[in-house]
């Protein structure tokens, strides 16, 4: 692994395939006297190539779960293993390596940047993976293809964009560094359900076609349905773990084709 | 992160709202502009002053009324205040260093002059057909003051180009003039030829006057402004200034020479004492500017206190998909950087027009040096990164999750 310094070793022998471990993580907030704690005794695997959703109602930790995945944020107490590796406590800098190379974010609110276009947004993950510029056009052009962008828009400001658009980009920017991992937060809570399900399409590809692996976060049923797992969390506690053998299967109706 | 995308990452900052970089490049243009302006004044002054001294000749030295402090010497206190030397000094000196040297003293002082309707405020020097010739004064028309008119009292008056112009207009015949000072009526009978000086040490606004008429008739008593000493050659000024101090000392009953009333200078002493005095000068005017321009580094400060917090969710974006602490704080100071230096490549060129301006309308003498350009240039660096530097420590230690959340 890219990323494995030699200090770091495996915690327990995992298979191949795993490509997130955790077990017993806890996560608490200092507010005032006493402590919130947001999540309790989180323990699960997901391997490599699954397409997962997070299910739970508001406030019930998934943001803080995902930002403990995806190594914006250490647990209070727990091991996580990332392909392998107890990421759990690393310095910020090296976590910031870790979140340049193998994992890709989604966020509800697309977090573009507004004025620089397209293109520049899409970039922005290899300029601070330090790719030389002549070889980024190629990854950039590959993850705005697999993210769905029309070409004619790539020359676009951001904010000269459509909603749908406008995640289909950061979709792009998640995909440009062929990270081992993608995490989506709400990815289709500011879109209307024609466009989100243009999103959710977009999943769905690049988890059946490039065999990704997803970590989808939502609080509505029907937008977890289109993955193969469910997790339910309810109070900062996993309650369910759901096997779905029958995933939706996102339709894009043609008005919103391309919106 | 590599060098070329950083500056991307900063012409993409710093054009994304040009009215603000361009207020704040403003405040940085004031504060380096008015530091090169008015240290060019300054140096101007300094060097205007010195080169006066210099054309007055290596072999002239001055006895003037005052004590000379240790470290620095008050020329306007003691030449306009104290009145410790009398012409019978001036005589007894002429007397005790003979015929070989020339001794010229003067009594001076500004007096409000008029002519046909005409009137002018300037320096009016008593003094003795010597005079000429230790201060190398040339006349142009007419002839300079004689021994006859010192004998007579003489009502006549010598006058400097810049003086003619002022009372007659420019190049008009003077000769045969009145001209009145106190109410008292002079003739002129000479004008001297252009010397070039500038600002106060300027030798062309000025008239000449037999020292007794002057003593006489306008200051009432017989005190000496300055005694000048042309020694005979550069050599024997060592010789001489022992000779004179020891001199006056005597006649004045003083037996400590730290106590002395008077202080003979050379031309080396005087410019030492000028060039004290205009650095001081130069530094006060520096000073002055450089308040400026830390309200031109506050501004900076300020701007990107409000860009780092206008741009939370960007920081906050930037670092989840893998820039490092470092990164955010190398753009961010790179900003502020970017920001002083223009900034303070404008206010170079800016203050060096002002200071071309300053001497074609008024004609003080200024000077950019070099030396002060690099360091207006590294002044604005360091505003850039002091200034810049709490800003962007500020950007980069924000927390990726709180900085995404933030509203
Ligand atoms: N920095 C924090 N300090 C204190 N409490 C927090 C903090 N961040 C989140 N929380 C709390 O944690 C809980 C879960 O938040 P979050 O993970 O955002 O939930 P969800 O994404 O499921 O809506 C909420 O009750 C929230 O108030
Ligand atoms: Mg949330």
């Amino acid at each position: 692994m890219a990323f494995a310094s030699s200090a770091l070793l495996p915690v327990a022998p995992v298979s191949d395939n795993c490509m997130i471990e955790l077990r017993e993580i806890e996560k608490r907030y200092p507010t005032g006297d006493t402590e919130t704690v947001v999540l309790r005794d989180v323990s699960f695997r997901i391997d490599a190539g699954e397409f997962v959703a997070i299910m739970g109602p508001s406030g019930s930790g998934k943001s803080t779960l995902m930002h403990i995945l995806g190594l914006l944020d250490a647990p209070s107490h727990g091991t996580y293993l990332l392909e392998g590796t107890d990421v759990a406590a690393l310095p910020e800098d090296e976590r910031a390596a870790i979140r340049s190379r193998r994992i890709g974010f989604v966020f509800q609110a697309f977090n573009l940047l507004p004025r620089a276009t397209v293109f520049r947004n899409v970039a922005l993950p290899l300029v601070y993976a330090g790719m030389a510029r002549r070889v980024r056009r190629a990854h950039i052009e590959r993850a705005l293809t697999a993210a769905g962008l029309p070409a004619d828009r790539w020359q676009h400001r951001s904010n000269q964009l459509s909603g749908g658009q406008m995640q289909r980009v950061a979709i792009a920017r998640a995909l440009v560094n062929d990270p081992a991992l993608l995490l989506a937060d709400e990815p289709t809570g500011n879109l209307d359900t024609a466009t989100g399900e243009v999103v959710l399409e977009t999943f769905q590809r690049l988890h059946q076609e490039a065999h990704r692996t997803i970590v989808l976060i939502t609080h509505e049923q029907y937008v977890a349905e289109h993955a193969q797992r469910i997790l339910h969390i309810r109070d900062g506690a996993i309650r369910e773990d759901i096997r779905n053998h029958a995933p939706r299967i996102a339709r894009i109706t043609s008005p919103h084709a391309h919106p | 992160m590599r060098i070329l995308d950083l500056l991307d990452e900063v012409r993409f900052a710093v054009t994304a709202n040009k009215a603000r970089s361009g207020l704040t490049i403003l405040g940085i243009v004031i504060g380096i502009g008015s530091v090169i302006a008015l240290v060019a004044v300054g140096a101007g002054a300094q060097r205007s002053i010195e080169a006066n001294i210099q054309s007055i000749g290596s072999n002239l030295l001055l006895v003037l009324p005052g004590a000379q402090r240790r470290g620095g010497f008050s020329v306007s206190t003691g030449r306009g205040s104290a009145t410790t030397l009398t012409s019978a000094d001036a005589d007894a000196i002429a007397l005790t260093i003979g015929a070989a040297h020339t001794v010229a003293p003067d009594a001076s002082r500004r007096y409000q002059v008029t002519a046909r309707g005409t009137n002018t405020n300037t320096q009016i020097v008593g003094t003795v057909p010597a005079y000429a010739r230790t201060r190398n004064i040339i006349i142009q028309d007419g002839a300079f003051l004689t021994d006859a008119h010192i004998r007579s009292v003489g009502h006549v008056a010598v006058i400097g180009p810049t003086t003619r112009d002022d009372l007659f207009g420019p190049d008009a015949p003077a000769l045969g003039q009145r001209i009145r000072v106190n109410r008292i009526e002079f003739t002129v009978i000479g004008v001297t030829q252009p010397k070039g000086g500038t600002g106060f040490t300027n030798q062309d606004d000025v008239i000449y006057i037999p020292l007794p008429t002057a003593q006489r008739f306008l200051s009432g008593d017989s005190a000496i402004s300055t005694i000048s000493i042309a020694a005979a050659d550069p050599a024997s000024m060592p010789m001489l200034q022992e000779t004179v101090t020891t001199l006056l000392l005597d006649r004045h009953h003083i037996r400590d020479p730290q106590l002395a009333d008077f202080s003979v200078l050379n031309q080396a002493d005087l410019v030492a004492t000028a060039a004290a005095a205009t650095s001081t000068l130069t530094l006060l005017l520096g000073a002055i500017a450089g308040i400026s321009l830390i309200v031109g580094g506050i501004g900076i400060m300020n701007m990107m206190l409000t860009t780092v917090t206008e741009r939370t969710r960007e920081i906050g974006l930037r670092k989840a998909i893998g820039a490092t602490r470092r990164d955010i704080r190398t753009q961010f100071l790179l900003e502020a950087m970017t920001l002083t230096i223009i900034g303070g490549g404008i206010g170079i060129a800016s203050g060096w027009g002002a200071a071309s301006a300053i001497s074609a309308f008024s004609g003080i003498t200024t000077a950019v040096s070099g030396q002060s350009i690099a360091l207006a240039f590294g002044v604005a660096a360091a505003i850039g990164i002091c200034f810049g530097y709490y800003p962007a420590w500020r950007a980069a230690r924000l927390h990726p999750i709180e900085a995404l959340r933030y509203e």
